[in-house]
Protein backbone atom coordinates (compact mmCIF):
# COMPACT_ATOMS: atom_id res chain seq x y z
CA UNK A 1 0.00 0.00 0.00
CA UNK A 2 1.06 3.37 -0.53
CA UNK A 3 2.15 5.89 1.90
CA UNK A 4 0.44 8.75 2.02
CA UNK A 5 2.20 12.22 2.74
CA UNK A 6 0.84 16.13 2.95
CA UNK A 7 3.06 18.50 0.30
CA UNK A 8 0.38 21.97 0.81
CA UNK A 9 -1.90 23.09 3.16
CA UNK A 10 -3.64 26.41 2.73
CA UNK A 11 -6.66 28.57 5.03
CA UNK A 12 -8.74 31.32 5.16
CA UNK A 13 -10.45 31.94 8.47
CA UNK A 14 -11.50 33.82 11.35
CA UNK A 15 -7.42 33.51 12.64
CA UNK A 16 -6.21 34.61 9.27
CA UNK A 17 -5.81 34.66 5.79
CA UNK A 18 -2.80 32.70 5.30
CA UNK A 19 -0.49 30.68 6.87
CA UNK A 20 1.94 33.15 8.88
CA UNK A 21 -1.26 35.24 9.86
CA UNK A 22 -2.91 31.98 11.06
CA UNK A 23 0.02 30.59 12.99
CA UNK A 24 0.51 34.27 14.86
CA UNK A 25 -3.11 33.74 16.05
CA UNK A 26 -2.78 30.30 17.11
CA UNK A 27 0.48 31.12 18.74
CA UNK A 28 -1.34 34.19 20.80
CA UNK A 29 -4.18 32.65 21.33
CA UNK A 30 -6.34 35.04 19.76
CA UNK A 31 -9.99 34.45 18.77
CA UNK A 32 -11.92 35.58 15.94
CA UNK A 33 -15.41 35.81 17.06
CA UNK A 34 -16.96 38.54 17.13
CA UNK A 35 -20.98 40.11 17.81
CA UNK A 36 -22.92 40.77 14.63
CA UNK A 37 -26.05 43.28 15.01
CA UNK A 38 -27.70 42.05 12.13
CA UNK A 39 -27.99 38.48 13.04
CA UNK A 40 -29.59 40.06 16.31
CA UNK A 41 -31.90 42.43 13.95
CA UNK A 42 -32.66 39.13 11.80
CA UNK A 43 -34.12 37.19 14.77
CA UNK A 44 -31.27 35.18 15.85
CA UNK A 45 -30.68 34.26 19.55
CA UNK A 46 -27.51 34.37 19.47
CA UNK A 47 -25.52 37.04 17.23
CA UNK A 48 -22.10 35.10 17.98
CA UNK A 49 -19.80 34.68 15.05
CA UNK A 50 -16.42 34.44 13.37
CA UNK A 51 -15.53 37.24 11.36
CA UNK A 52 -14.17 35.68 7.82
CA UNK A 53 -13.23 38.41 5.20
CA UNK A 54 -14.38 37.61 1.59
CA UNK A 55 -11.66 38.16 -1.20
CA UNK A 56 -12.88 39.99 -4.18
CA UNK A 57 -11.38 37.50 -6.75
CA UNK A 58 -11.77 40.54 -9.82
CA UNK A 59 -8.69 40.47 -11.89
CA UNK A 60 -7.75 37.24 -9.97
CA UNK A 61 -10.04 35.23 -12.15
CA UNK A 62 -12.35 35.82 -15.31
CA UNK A 63 -15.78 36.21 -15.64
CA UNK A 64 -16.51 32.95 -16.22
CA UNK A 65 -14.72 31.20 -13.69
CA UNK A 66 -16.22 33.84 -11.08
CA UNK A 67 -20.02 33.41 -11.97
CA UNK A 68 -20.17 30.00 -9.96
CA UNK A 69 -18.15 30.98 -7.19
CA UNK A 70 -20.56 30.69 -4.07
CA UNK A 71 -19.02 32.55 -0.76
CA UNK A 72 -17.82 29.17 0.63
CA UNK A 73 -15.77 28.19 -2.83
CA UNK A 74 -14.24 31.69 -2.88
CA UNK A 75 -13.07 30.67 0.37
CA UNK A 76 -11.77 27.09 -0.87
CA UNK A 77 -10.24 28.59 -3.99
CA UNK A 78 -7.87 31.19 -1.91
CA UNK A 79 -7.20 28.42 0.23
CA UNK A 80 -6.44 25.70 -2.56
CA UNK A 81 -4.40 28.56 -4.47
CA UNK A 82 -2.23 28.83 -1.51
CA UNK A 83 -1.94 24.99 -1.01
CA UNK A 84 -0.88 24.35 -4.70
CA UNK A 85 1.31 27.11 -4.34
CA UNK A 86 3.43 25.23 -1.41
CA UNK A 87 2.78 21.61 -2.78
CA UNK A 88 4.74 23.23 -6.12
CA UNK A 89 1.71 21.93 -8.28
CA UNK A 90 1.47 24.60 -11.46
CA UNK A 91 -0.80 24.33 -14.38
CA UNK A 92 1.59 22.53 -16.33
CA UNK A 93 1.71 19.21 -13.74
CA UNK A 94 -2.03 19.65 -12.88
CA UNK A 95 -2.44 19.51 -16.92
CA UNK A 96 -0.29 15.77 -17.57
CA UNK A 97 -1.60 14.02 -14.07
CA UNK A 98 -4.80 12.94 -12.61
CA UNK A 99 -5.38 15.33 -9.72
CA UNK A 100 -8.79 14.71 -7.55
CA UNK A 101 -10.16 16.60 -5.91
CA UNK A 102 -12.34 15.70 -2.31
CA UNK A 103 -13.82 18.53 -0.34
CA UNK A 104 -16.41 18.24 2.63
CA UNK A 105 -18.96 20.94 2.16
CA UNK A 106 -22.69 21.05 3.23
CA UNK A 107 -24.83 23.43 2.55
CA UNK A 108 -24.81 26.36 0.15
CA UNK A 109 -27.89 28.48 2.04
CA UNK A 110 -27.26 32.01 0.90
CA UNK A 111 -26.72 31.23 -2.78
CA UNK A 112 -30.21 29.03 -2.49
CA UNK A 113 -31.92 31.63 -0.76
CA UNK A 114 -30.78 34.42 -3.26
CA UNK A 115 -32.32 32.54 -6.14
CA UNK A 116 -35.20 31.18 -4.36
CA UNK A 117 -35.96 35.05 -3.37
CA UNK A 118 -34.98 36.39 -7.18
CA UNK A 119 -37.45 33.80 -8.40
CA UNK A 120 -40.35 35.09 -6.80
CA UNK A 121 -39.49 38.84 -7.08
CA UNK A 122 -39.08 38.07 -11.21
CA UNK A 123 -41.56 35.03 -11.65
CA UNK A 124 -39.01 34.46 -14.12
CA UNK A 125 -36.14 31.58 -13.58
CA UNK A 126 -33.92 32.72 -16.41
CA UNK A 127 -33.09 36.18 -14.63
CA UNK A 128 -31.17 33.75 -12.04
CA UNK A 129 -28.34 34.42 -14.52
CA UNK A 130 -26.02 31.78 -15.53
CA UNK A 131 -23.89 31.58 -11.94
CA UNK A 132 -26.82 31.17 -9.34
CA UNK A 133 -27.06 26.78 -10.26
CA UNK A 134 -22.90 26.22 -9.68
CA UNK A 135 -22.98 28.50 -6.78
CA UNK A 136 -26.55 26.74 -4.83
CA UNK A 137 -25.65 23.13 -5.48
CA UNK A 138 -23.79 21.25 -2.18
CA UNK A 139 -20.81 20.61 -4.96
CA UNK A 140 -20.33 24.39 -5.92
CA UNK A 141 -16.92 24.02 -4.23
CA UNK A 142 -15.87 20.84 -6.26
CA UNK A 143 -17.41 22.07 -9.26
CA UNK A 144 -15.51 25.33 -9.44
CA UNK A 145 -12.36 23.88 -8.79
CA UNK A 146 -12.25 21.30 -10.66
CA UNK A 147 -12.99 23.56 -13.56
CA UNK A 148 -10.95 26.49 -12.42
CA UNK A 149 -7.62 24.56 -12.09
CA UNK A 150 -8.99 21.37 -14.62
CA UNK A 151 -8.37 18.94 -12.57
CA UNK A 152 -8.50 15.43 -14.07
CA UNK A 153 -9.20 13.06 -11.29
CA UNK A 154 -11.18 12.17 -8.70
CA UNK A 155 -13.80 14.94 -8.42
CA UNK A 156 -16.94 15.06 -5.74
CA UNK A 157 -17.77 16.92 -2.75
CA UNK A 158 -18.57 15.06 1.04
CA UNK A 159 -21.19 15.76 3.15
CA UNK A 160 -20.88 14.75 6.55
CA UNK A 161 -22.28 17.77 8.52
CA UNK A 162 -19.31 18.53 10.96
CA UNK A 163 -17.09 16.00 10.02
CA UNK A 164 -17.40 16.87 6.02
CA UNK A 165 -13.90 17.83 6.06
CA UNK A 166 -12.13 15.36 7.93
CA UNK A 167 -13.74 12.73 5.83
CA UNK A 168 -12.96 13.93 2.35
CA UNK A 169 -9.29 14.36 3.91
CA UNK A 170 -9.76 10.40 5.31
CA UNK A 171 -11.18 9.14 1.63
CA UNK A 172 -8.35 10.93 0.03
CA UNK A 173 -5.99 9.09 2.03
CA UNK A 174 -7.42 5.95 1.23
CA UNK A 175 -7.95 6.48 -2.81
CA UNK A 176 -4.11 7.56 -2.93
CA UNK A 177 -2.77 4.22 -0.38
CA UNK A 178 -4.65 1.73 -2.70
CA UNK A 179 -3.51 3.29 -5.76
CA UNK A 180 -6.47 4.99 -7.29
CA UNK A 181 -4.98 8.26 -7.11
CA UNK A 182 -1.72 10.03 -6.62
CA UNK A 183 -2.35 13.51 -5.87
CA UNK A 184 -5.53 14.66 -4.69
CA UNK A 185 -6.51 18.15 -3.12
CA UNK A 186 -8.54 17.74 -0.03
CA UNK A 187 -10.29 19.97 1.96
CA UNK A 188 -13.90 21.65 4.19
CA UNK A 189 -15.29 25.08 3.01
CA UNK A 190 -18.02 26.51 5.29
CA UNK A 191 -20.09 29.67 4.23
CA UNK A 192 -20.57 32.30 6.90
CA UNK A 193 -23.62 34.44 6.19
CA UNK A 194 -26.08 33.93 8.86
CA UNK A 195 -28.55 32.47 6.05
CA UNK A 196 -26.27 29.12 6.81
CA UNK A 197 -27.18 29.28 10.53
CA UNK A 198 -30.79 30.17 11.03
CA UNK A 199 -31.70 26.57 11.60
CA UNK A 200 -28.96 25.86 13.87
CA UNK A 201 -29.44 29.29 16.07
CA UNK A 202 -33.35 27.77 16.33
CA UNK A 203 -32.38 24.56 18.26
CA UNK A 204 -29.98 26.30 20.75
CA UNK A 205 -26.60 25.15 19.99
CA UNK A 206 -25.31 28.46 19.58
CA UNK A 207 -23.67 30.51 22.92
CA UNK A 208 -25.88 33.44 24.13
CA UNK A 209 -22.72 34.59 25.92
CA UNK A 210 -22.73 37.55 24.10
CA UNK A 211 -20.82 40.06 26.64
CA UNK A 212 -17.64 38.83 25.99
CA UNK A 213 -17.69 37.48 22.31
CA UNK A 214 -14.12 36.27 22.42
CA UNK A 215 -14.82 34.43 25.78
CA UNK A 216 -18.21 32.84 24.44
CA UNK A 217 -16.44 29.77 23.29
CA UNK A 218 -15.15 27.64 25.87
CA UNK A 219 -14.88 24.03 25.02
CA UNK A 220 -14.60 21.64 28.29
CA UNK A 221 -15.01 24.86 30.67
CA UNK A 222 -17.32 24.02 32.86
CA UNK A 223 -19.75 27.39 32.36
CA UNK A 224 -19.54 26.41 28.52
CA UNK A 225 -23.50 27.25 26.91
CA UNK A 226 -22.77 26.12 23.11
CA UNK A 227 -20.77 26.65 19.57
CA UNK A 228 -20.41 30.47 18.33
CA UNK A 229 -20.38 29.21 14.29
CA UNK A 230 -17.80 30.34 12.06
CA UNK A 231 -16.26 29.27 8.60
CA UNK A 232 -13.73 30.08 5.31
CA UNK A 233 -11.67 27.32 3.74
CA UNK A 234 -8.78 24.70 4.36
CA UNK A 235 -6.79 22.97 1.41
CA UNK A 236 -4.91 20.07 2.52
CA UNK A 237 -2.56 18.64 -0.63
CA UNK A 238 -2.58 14.90 -0.17
CA UNK A 239 -0.04 13.29 -2.33
CA UNK A 240 1.42 9.63 -2.53
CA UNK A 241 4.71 9.26 -1.17
CA UNK A 242 6.39 8.17 -4.69
CA UNK A 243 4.84 11.20 -6.27
CA UNK A 244 5.89 13.46 -3.73
CA UNK A 245 9.46 11.89 -3.67
CA UNK A 246 9.83 12.40 -7.60
CA UNK A 247 8.97 15.89 -7.52
CA UNK A 248 11.69 17.02 -4.91
CA UNK A 249 8.29 18.35 -2.94
CA UNK A 250 8.38 19.33 0.49
CA UNK A 251 6.86 16.54 2.89
CA UNK A 252 4.52 18.44 6.03
CA UNK A 253 3.80 15.25 7.02
CA UNK A 254 2.02 11.97 6.71
CA UNK A 255 -1.27 10.72 7.39
CA UNK A 256 -1.36 7.60 9.10
CA UNK A 257 -4.88 6.89 9.51
CA UNK A 258 -8.47 7.29 9.17
CA UNK A 259 -10.83 6.26 11.90
CA UNK A 260 -14.55 6.23 10.83
CA UNK A 261 -18.09 5.12 12.58
CA UNK A 262 -21.67 5.61 13.07
CA UNK A 263 -23.44 5.86 16.27
CA UNK A 264 -26.47 4.23 15.41
CA UNK A 265 -28.41 6.91 17.58
CA UNK A 266 -29.41 10.10 18.32
CA UNK A 267 -29.68 12.90 15.44
CA UNK A 268 -27.55 15.10 17.16
CA UNK A 269 -26.86 13.81 20.75
CA UNK A 270 -23.35 11.73 20.73
CA UNK A 271 -22.61 8.89 21.89
CA UNK A 272 -19.53 7.19 23.92
CA UNK A 273 -19.36 3.76 21.80
CA UNK A 274 -19.61 5.42 18.12
CA UNK A 275 -16.49 7.88 18.86
CA UNK A 276 -14.21 5.41 20.99
CA UNK A 277 -14.24 2.57 17.78
CA UNK A 278 -13.43 5.44 15.67
CA UNK A 279 -10.72 6.29 18.15
CA UNK A 280 -9.07 2.68 17.72
CA UNK A 281 -10.10 2.41 14.25
CA UNK A 282 -7.82 5.26 13.36
CA UNK A 283 -5.09 3.97 16.09
CA UNK A 284 -4.63 -0.15 14.20
CA UNK A 285 -4.58 1.64 11.66
CA UNK A 286 -2.01 3.81 12.06
CA UNK A 287 -0.08 0.96 13.76
CA UNK A 288 0.38 2.95 16.58
CA UNK A 289 -0.69 2.91 20.43
CA UNK A 290 -2.21 5.40 22.67
CA UNK A 291 1.39 6.61 24.01
CA UNK A 292 2.20 7.45 20.43
CA UNK A 293 -0.22 10.04 20.09
CA UNK A 294 1.20 13.37 21.49
CA UNK A 295 -1.10 15.82 20.99
CA UNK A 296 -5.10 15.82 19.93
CA UNK A 297 -6.89 18.62 18.56
CA UNK A 298 -10.12 17.85 20.33
CA UNK A 299 -13.59 18.34 17.98
CA UNK A 300 -14.97 19.91 21.26
CA UNK A 301 -17.20 22.61 20.05
CA UNK A 302 -18.42 24.43 23.44
CA UNK A 303 -21.96 22.65 23.80
CA UNK A 304 -22.28 21.19 27.03
CA UNK A 305 -22.97 17.60 26.15
CA UNK A 306 -20.88 17.75 22.99
CA UNK A 307 -17.51 18.37 25.29
CA UNK A 308 -18.89 15.96 27.99
CA UNK A 309 -19.32 12.83 25.89
CA UNK A 310 -15.59 13.53 23.67
CA UNK A 311 -13.96 14.14 26.72
CA UNK A 312 -15.31 11.03 28.24
CA UNK A 313 -13.91 9.27 25.13
CA UNK A 314 -10.68 10.57 25.19
CA UNK A 315 -10.37 9.26 28.50
CA UNK A 316 -11.54 6.18 28.03
CA UNK A 317 -9.09 5.74 25.17
CA UNK A 318 -5.71 7.76 26.32
CA UNK A 319 -6.59 7.80 30.09
CA UNK A 320 -3.18 6.68 30.35
CA UNK A 321 -1.17 8.31 28.35
CA UNK A 322 -2.56 11.47 28.54
CA UNK A 323 -1.50 13.26 25.37
CA UNK A 324 -1.54 17.22 25.54
CA UNK A 325 -5.41 18.12 24.40
CA UNK A 326 -6.97 21.47 22.95
CA UNK A 327 -9.74 22.53 21.18
CA UNK A 328 -8.87 25.17 18.49
CA UNK A 329 -12.54 26.30 18.61
CA UNK A 330 -12.36 28.00 21.80
CA UNK A 331 -10.43 30.68 19.43
CA UNK A 332 -12.47 29.91 15.49
CA UNK A 333 -15.61 28.96 16.89
CA UNK A 334 -17.38 25.88 15.70
CA UNK A 335 -16.34 25.85 11.74
CA UNK A 336 -18.90 23.10 10.71
CA UNK A 337 -18.18 21.34 7.57
CA UNK A 338 -14.31 22.96 6.99
CA UNK A 339 -13.43 22.13 10.76
CA UNK A 340 -12.29 18.19 9.98
CA UNK A 341 -10.10 20.16 7.52
CA UNK A 342 -9.07 23.60 9.09
CA UNK A 343 -7.48 21.61 12.23
CA UNK A 344 -5.37 19.38 10.33
CA UNK A 345 -3.94 22.60 8.74
CA UNK A 346 -3.86 24.34 12.49
CA UNK A 347 -2.03 20.86 14.10
CA UNK A 348 0.56 20.91 11.23
CA UNK A 349 1.20 24.93 11.64
CA UNK A 350 1.82 24.07 15.35
CA UNK A 351 3.88 20.83 14.92
CA UNK A 352 5.88 23.14 12.40
CA UNK A 353 6.81 25.26 14.43
CA UNK A 354 7.04 23.43 17.89
CA UNK A 355 4.24 24.81 19.91
CA UNK A 356 0.58 23.41 21.27
CA UNK A 357 -2.42 26.08 20.68
CA UNK A 358 -3.93 26.76 23.62
CA UNK A 359 -7.48 26.00 24.60
CA UNK A 360 -8.67 29.52 25.60
CA UNK A 361 -11.28 30.55 28.11
CA UNK A 362 -10.72 27.45 29.82
CA UNK A 363 -11.22 28.31 33.60
CA UNK A 364 -13.36 25.80 35.83
CA UNK A 365 -12.76 21.67 34.62
CA UNK A 366 -16.31 19.59 35.03
CA UNK A 367 -15.67 16.18 35.91
CA UNK A 368 -14.83 14.67 32.65
CA UNK A 369 -12.17 17.11 31.53
CA UNK A 370 -10.71 17.50 34.91
CA UNK A 371 -9.25 14.14 34.04
CA UNK A 372 -7.86 15.69 30.91
CA UNK A 373 -4.44 16.89 30.14
CA UNK A 374 -5.97 20.31 28.42
CA UNK A 375 -3.33 22.96 27.28
CA UNK A 376 -4.54 26.18 28.39
CA UNK A 377 -1.99 28.65 27.84
CA UNK A 378 0.16 28.36 24.36
CA UNK A 379 3.27 25.32 25.22
CA UNK A 380 6.33 25.89 23.44
CA UNK A 381 7.25 22.23 22.74
CA UNK A 382 7.76 20.05 19.77
CA UNK A 383 5.80 17.06 18.90
CA UNK A 384 5.57 14.42 16.28
CA UNK A 385 2.52 12.79 16.24
CA UNK A 386 -1.48 14.03 16.65
CA UNK A 387 -4.60 13.36 16.55
CA UNK A 388 -8.11 15.22 15.15
CA UNK A 389 -11.28 14.51 16.01
CA UNK A 390 -14.43 15.53 14.07
CA UNK A 391 -17.83 14.31 14.83
CA UNK A 392 -21.52 15.28 13.28
CA UNK A 393 -24.85 15.58 13.40
CA UNK A 394 -26.58 12.26 12.51
CA UNK A 395 -23.73 10.22 14.79
CA UNK A 396 -20.92 10.14 11.57
CA UNK A 397 -17.33 10.48 13.45
CA UNK A 398 -14.01 10.76 12.23
CA UNK A 399 -10.82 10.58 13.80
CA UNK A 400 -7.38 11.54 11.76
CA UNK A 401 -3.64 10.54 12.61
CA UNK A 402 -0.76 12.57 11.04
CA UNK A 403 2.52 12.44 11.88
CA UNK A 404 6.03 13.81 11.36
CA UNK A 405 7.81 12.23 8.13
CA UNK A 406 9.99 9.73 8.66
CA UNK A 407 12.08 8.37 5.63
CA UNK B 1 -37.56 51.91 -17.71
CA UNK B 2 -37.61 54.94 -20.54
CA UNK B 3 -39.04 53.84 -24.16
CA UNK B 4 -37.48 57.21 -25.84
CA UNK B 5 -33.68 55.91 -25.24
CA UNK B 6 -31.89 57.60 -28.07
CA UNK B 7 -29.86 55.80 -30.46
CA UNK B 8 -26.29 56.83 -28.89
CA UNK B 9 -27.66 56.20 -25.88
CA UNK B 10 -28.33 53.03 -26.75
CA UNK B 11 -24.67 52.10 -27.81
CA UNK B 12 -23.07 53.94 -25.10
CA UNK B 13 -25.07 51.65 -22.06
CA UNK B 14 -24.33 48.33 -24.19
CA UNK B 15 -20.78 48.88 -24.89
CA UNK B 16 -20.32 50.06 -20.94
CA UNK B 17 -22.02 46.88 -20.03
CA UNK B 18 -20.04 44.66 -22.04
CA UNK B 19 -17.04 46.46 -21.03
CA UNK B 20 -18.00 46.11 -17.00
CA UNK B 21 -19.39 42.46 -17.28
CA UNK B 22 -18.15 40.65 -19.95
CA UNK B 23 -14.78 42.59 -19.29
CA UNK B 24 -13.83 42.95 -23.08
CA UNK B 25 -11.44 45.59 -24.42
CA UNK B 26 -13.60 48.94 -25.29
CA UNK B 27 -11.71 48.83 -28.68
CA UNK B 28 -12.57 45.54 -29.73
CA UNK B 29 -16.20 46.89 -29.87
CA UNK B 30 -17.09 47.64 -33.05
CA UNK B 31 -20.09 47.88 -34.96
CA UNK B 32 -19.29 44.80 -37.76
CA UNK B 33 -17.70 42.98 -35.20
CA UNK B 34 -19.30 39.80 -35.13
CA UNK B 35 -20.55 39.46 -31.38
CA UNK B 36 -20.47 35.61 -30.69
CA UNK B 37 -16.91 35.74 -31.50
CA UNK B 38 -15.99 38.63 -29.87
CA UNK B 39 -16.90 38.41 -26.58
CA UNK B 40 -16.71 34.18 -26.45
CA UNK B 41 -19.92 33.81 -25.93
CA UNK B 42 -20.95 30.62 -25.39
CA UNK B 43 -24.87 29.30 -24.16
CA UNK B 44 -24.70 30.37 -20.66
CA UNK B 45 -23.53 33.64 -21.64
CA UNK B 46 -26.66 34.34 -23.38
CA UNK B 47 -28.47 33.68 -20.08
CA UNK B 48 -26.25 36.27 -18.67
CA UNK B 49 -27.01 38.50 -21.75
CA UNK B 50 -30.59 38.75 -20.74
CA UNK B 51 -30.21 39.17 -17.20
CA UNK B 52 -28.79 42.36 -18.35
CA UNK B 53 -30.82 43.50 -21.21
CA UNK B 54 -33.68 43.62 -18.75
CA UNK B 55 -31.92 44.96 -15.57
CA UNK B 56 -30.61 48.07 -18.13
CA UNK B 57 -33.85 48.39 -20.46
CA UNK B 58 -36.70 46.95 -18.74
CA UNK B 59 -37.58 44.06 -21.03
CA UNK B 60 -36.96 40.49 -21.53
CA UNK B 61 -35.31 38.87 -24.12
CA UNK B 62 -35.92 35.12 -25.37
CA UNK B 63 -33.15 32.75 -26.69
CA UNK B 64 -34.97 33.42 -30.07
CA UNK B 65 -33.82 36.89 -30.22
CA UNK B 66 -30.64 36.03 -30.31
CA UNK B 67 -30.91 34.12 -33.70
CA UNK B 68 -30.85 37.12 -35.81
CA UNK B 69 -28.19 39.97 -33.78
CA UNK B 70 -24.74 38.59 -35.28
CA UNK B 71 -23.08 41.58 -35.11
CA UNK B 72 -22.84 44.79 -32.22
CA UNK B 73 -25.02 46.51 -35.05
CA UNK B 74 -27.63 44.14 -34.53
CA UNK B 75 -27.59 44.02 -31.28
CA UNK B 76 -27.94 47.68 -30.65
CA UNK B 77 -30.76 47.72 -33.57
CA UNK B 78 -32.45 45.13 -31.84
CA UNK B 79 -32.49 46.92 -28.42
CA UNK B 80 -33.19 50.06 -30.51
CA UNK B 81 -35.81 48.54 -32.09
CA UNK B 82 -37.98 47.10 -28.71
CA UNK B 83 -37.40 50.44 -27.11
CA UNK B 84 -38.30 53.05 -29.59
CA UNK B 85 -40.17 50.61 -32.20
Amino acid sequence: MNRVVITGIGIHSCLGNDIEEVRNSLYKGQSGIVFDQERKDFGFRSALTGKVSLPDLKGVLGRRDRLGLSEEAIYAYVATTQALAQAKMDEDFIGKNEVGILYGNDSSAKAVMESIDLIREKKDTTLLGSGSIFQSMNCTVTMNLSTIFKLKGINFTISAACASGSHAIGLGFHMIQSGLQDQIICGGAQEVNMFAFGSFDGIGAFSTNEAVPVAASRPFDKDRDGLVPSGGAATVILESLESAQKRGATILGEVKGYGFSSNGEHISNPNLDGQVRALHMALKQAGLSTSDIQYINAHATSTPIGDKYEAMALHKVFGESRPMISSTKSMTGHECWMAGASEIVYSLIMMHNDFVAPNINFANPDEDSAKLNLVTDTKNTGFDCFLSNSFGFGGTNSSLIIEKFKN
Amino acid sequence: MQNTMEKSEIIETINGFLVEEFEVDQAVIKPEANLKDTLDLDSLDYVDLVVIIESNFGFKVTGEDFVNIHTFQDFYDFVNQRLNG
